[in-house]
């Protein structure tokens, strides 16, 4: 039942890598694909977060035996 | 030991947010989430093995086995709705913090209504023996 903490950096990585091509497209004078570029980083990241919480809720069910 | 990978995982944590937080607050949440979700993984193994030496302590004793079945489920859902609760406080968004800690409450009453009925027969029984 362990998770790695890959997934930490993973979302660290996405977070920095929106945040700088954020910064070069709002430079570049493109803010509606920075905005796309926002919203696609949050989606991908949120995908990833979603298993893990339905990971933790059956456990706690499992261990608390709430149903 | 392991309090020494846990600590270790929540600064590491604590400093990606706040590498995040300015830029996309979303993101910072997320790993905040994760990062609590990781720990608790972490440690909920050992602590399944607590639960089934306690249940095995309580079904030696007379106890009735639904009374800690009963105290289970609401240390499970105080945990849930705790969890939710202060990471929406973290995010800044205290109200809705404060409507999961109620929702949580109010489950919890409803668990533990029969307990309380259990015990008002007991005193009633014996006043009535007086």
């Amino acid at each position: 039942m362990s998770i790695s903490i890959d997934i930490l950096f993973k979302i660290a990585a996405i977070g920095i890598l929106v945040t700088v091509l954020n910064q070069v497209l709002l430079n570049a004078g493109r803010e509606e694909i920075a905005m796309m570029v926002t919203i696609s980083g949050i989606v991908i990241v949120l995908l990833m977060v979603v298993n893990l919480i339905s990971n933790l809720f059956n456990n706690v069910r499992n261990i608390f035996q709430l149903y | 030991m392991e309090i020494f990978q846990i600590v270790s995982i929540g600064l590491m944590a604590t400093i990606i947010i706040l590498m995040l937080r300015v830029q996309n607050p979303e993101l910072a949440t997320l790993v905040s989430i994760v990062a609590g979700i990781i720990i608790f993984m972490f440690v909920i193994s050992k602590f399944s093995i607590n639960i089934n030496s306690i249940i095995q302590m309580v079904s030696r004793s007379k106890l009735e086995n639904i009374y800690v079945m009963t105290i289970f489920k609401v240390v499970g859902i105080a945990y849930i709705a705790e969890f939710a609760s202060q990471i929406c406080k973290d995010a800044g968004e205290e109200a809705i913090g404060k409507k999961i800690e109620l929702g949580g409450k109010i489950l919890i009453m409803n668990l533990s209504i029969p307990i309380l009925a259990a015990l008002m027969d007991l005193i009633f029984s014996i006043i009535n023996d007086i």
